[in-house]
């Protein structure tokens, strides 16, 4: 079972290179092929907002401690920018723990906190996919035993060619850098 | 019958001449580690795996580079490498000559990684390596062996030198070689080596960049050799590659039914 997984896993790695976007710059994440299912069930990847600024973090949604203030910290920055660039900015949010948040909890994430879909997503990624996400998006976790996880917490902001224009660790207040960087 | 004694004898010059298998076994193990999977939990459960025995080749690299020529240094995305990338081969699916049998470094995590997949496998996890890092010539923990971290840490003290010898140096326990002494090494969850030395993250503000319990603080302080380990991958971000750093592959061992 396990190494049907792994195998499966070495599939979806193959895949990348081969399915690579030559058009994207080489330092787009776009470059890799996640396979994403956003909170509606809708299957796409990593470059769901492809042509927008989007701002990209990692969370799970049973975190009861700092998790809560992404949300918050994610607001404040999109209120924090002037009315045009707000209407053009999208977020992704994607869970670390493929196994609780399904696409069906990170709907009930999204109606509870009442999220904007129309401008956000929240993402269950493939369990193969998510180390590599992680490493790409520069944010650690790792599992407890107690299923819960300790995690860095980062906010990436992309270009609309899915670079990394600007990114912070900062939680609570929108980063000054980042806001800089959006109005450009 | 005389055919008979012949295949078998016939397989047992095949058994002589065969090479040991590509990957050691490593059984199902607790121990104490560095890094404690929770706070106050001090001891993790590895489940049994196959470790390759010696870091991979850059003979071994080149293969998967040809067959897989994304991972060429002139094709490769920058997202997973960074520019020093396999940057002192001859050209980009050449090793320079003469380092067929060394271990492959100046590879990113992404890269190792993807190596490890084609084979069917993955990188160790941390708890994995450190468990065979563990061991000594001849028994399976010689972490309390001051005889033994002396002969390790005498490694971590000597210059690094632009030529890496080949792999293949003494077995430990498990029959793996050079886990000391030749080339740091990637493992799986690198980027989760969220570590503080201290608890200083108590009463930081930065400590909200953490969540759920926080960073986990390290055990076994005097085991400076492990700590290095430590220190070095939580320095590393996954694209990035380094002249000491290479990497083994391990796969899980199917349960028996």
């Amino acid at each position: 079972m396990m190494s049907r997984l792994f195998a499966i896993a070495a599939l979806a790695w193959l895949a990348v290179p081969a399915a690579a976007r030559d058009s994207d710059p080489p330092g787009s994440l776009y470059r890799f092929e996640a396979k994403l299912t956003s909170q509606d069930g809708a299957a796409h990847g990593l470059d769901v907002y492809r042509g927008h600024p989007v701002l990209v973090t990692m969370f799970y949604g049973s975190c009861q401690a700092s998790c809560p203030l992404i949300i918050d910290t994610l607001r404040a920055t999109e209120r924090a920018v002037a009315p045009k660039v707000r209407a053009r900015l999208r977020v992704l949010m994607i869970s670390f723990d493929p196994a609780r948040d399904t696409p069906a909890a990170l709907g009930e994430i999204a109606r509870t906190r009442h999220i904007d879909t129309a401008r956000w997503t929240l993402a269950h990624a493939e369990p193969a996919d998510v180390r590599t996400l992680a490493a790409l998006l520069d944010v650690q976790y790792r599992q407890l035993p107690n299923g819960d996880f300790n995690h860095s917490t980062s906010i990436v902001l992309l270009s609309p060619a899915g670079e990394t224009l600007a990114s912070t660790h900062a939680l609570g207040h929108a980063d000054e850098a980042l806001l800089k960087r959006l109005a450009q | 019958m005389k055919s008979t004694a012949l295949v078998l004898l016939m397989g047992a010059a095949v058994a002589a001449t065969a090479p040991p298998a590509q990957r050691a076994g490593i059984p199902a193990a607790t121990f104490a580690t560095i890094l404690p999977p929770a706070p106050g939990v001090a001891t993790v459960h590895v489940d049994a795996f196959e470790l390759d025995r010696t870091p991979v080749t850059n003979a071994a690299f080149a293969a998967f580079v040809r067959s897989t020529p994304a991972w060429r240094r002139d094709r490769v995305a920058r997202v997973f490498a960074d520019e020093r990338y396999l940057a002192h081969w001859r050209d980009a699916s050449t090793p320079a000559p003469g380092a067929e049998r060394a271990p492959v470094t100046q590879v990113s995590w992404f890269a190792a990684q993807a190596y490890c997949e084609a084979q069917g496998a993955r990188l160790p996890t941390w708890h994995e390596w450190e468990l065979v890092a563990a061991a000594g010539p001849d028994t399976a923990d010689a972490r309390s062996d001051p005889d033994w971290l002396q002969t390790i840490l005498s490694w971590y003290a000597r210059p690094a030198s632009d030529t890496l010898p080949d792999v293949g140096g003494a077995p430990n326990y498990y029959g793996v070689r050079d886990v000391h002494g030749l080339v740091w090494e990637w493992v799986l969850d690198a980027q989760s080596m969220m570590v503080s030395g201290d608890n200083r993250e108590q009463g930081d503000p930065d400590a909200l960049r953490f969540c759920g319990s926080g960073a986990v603080t390290m055990e076994q302080k005097e085991n400076y050799a492990m700590l290095m380990r430590i220190a070095t991958l939580s320095s590393m971000r996954a694209s990035y590659t380094s002249k000491s750093m290479g990497f083994r592959c391990a796969v899980p061992r199917p349960v028996p039914r």
